[in-house]
């Protein structure tokens, strides 16, 4: 969670709200936040830590995991008409990547800013090149995108 | 786009709002096995929901639906004060 606090302006400067949820309770969010995350992060954190006492939510996500009685790590990406582009699910104890959350990101809204006219290929970064599907473009990705290029 | 939740003795909780997903009406056959809850698909919408949280030094309720018109990524997280 420190992680995404301290790259919240970037996502702020994407127009994207930060939730954080746990089956914490919003006490215990109080304290985490004021006894150990505002000390990784300057201000604490910026963004709406949520509580989900039973995994309520968690389980109509399906990331809830009923043995452990706690939520996994799933990241959900939703678009402002409230659609789920993506999501990420990872057991506890590895962390996530928040650059990667931050490109994937990018990558949906330039597809919707295109209106789906731009498609954004493997290892695709901002002002990388994007493709434009469409029948001139079967069988012909080979000549305009090469593999070396999704890891540039 | 959040309000203010009164602070009690109970914790407060939250939950799924809207429609719940289609329910199926199915005859019943066999004893009803537990069915696995179902993944979230991508493209399609975003179960919606309301839920207590702490924020800016206050505890608010946050509904996803209020969030229309932005972008939003939803964390979830085993539990505060772990160590990941």
């Amino acid at each position: 969670m420190s992680a995404v606090a301290v790259k919240y302006r970037e996502f702020q400067k994407l127009d994207v709200e930060v939730l954080s949820m746990s089956i914490d309770s919003v006490f215990v969010h109080k304290m985490w936040n004021d006894h150990e995350l505002s000390k990784m992060v300057e201000g604490g954190v910026p963004f709406p830590m949520l509580s989900d006492a039973g995994g309520k939510v968690g389980t109509v996500y399906g990331i809830y995991d009923e043995a452990a009685g706690v939520e996994t790590r799933g990241r959900f990406i939703i678009d402002p008409d409230g659609v789920v582009q993506g999501f990420e699910v990872l057991t506890p104890p590895v962390g996530r990547n928040v650059s990667e959350t931050l490109r994937q990101i990018q990558a949906f809204q330039l597809v919707r800013k295109s209106k789906g006219a731009e498609a954004t290929p493997s290892g695709w970064k901002p002002g990388k090149k994007t493709l434009k599907p469409g029948p001139d473009l079967v069988g012909k990705v080979w000549e305009t995108w090469k593999t070396d290029m999704a890891f540039e | 786009m959040e309000e203010e939740s009164k602070v009690g003795c109970a914790r407060p909780t939250g939950g799924p709002v809207g429609e719940p997903a289609e329910e199926k009406i199915e005859e019943q056959k066999e004893p009803l096995k537990k069915e696995a809850p179902e993944m979230i698909k991508v493209g399609q919408k975003a179960p919606d929901f309301v839920a207590p949280a702490y924020f800016n030094k206050n505890f608010i309720d946050v509904k996803l639906s209020n969030y229309l018109g932005k972008w939003v990524v939803l964390c979830f997280y085993p539990g505060d004060f772990t160590f990941v």
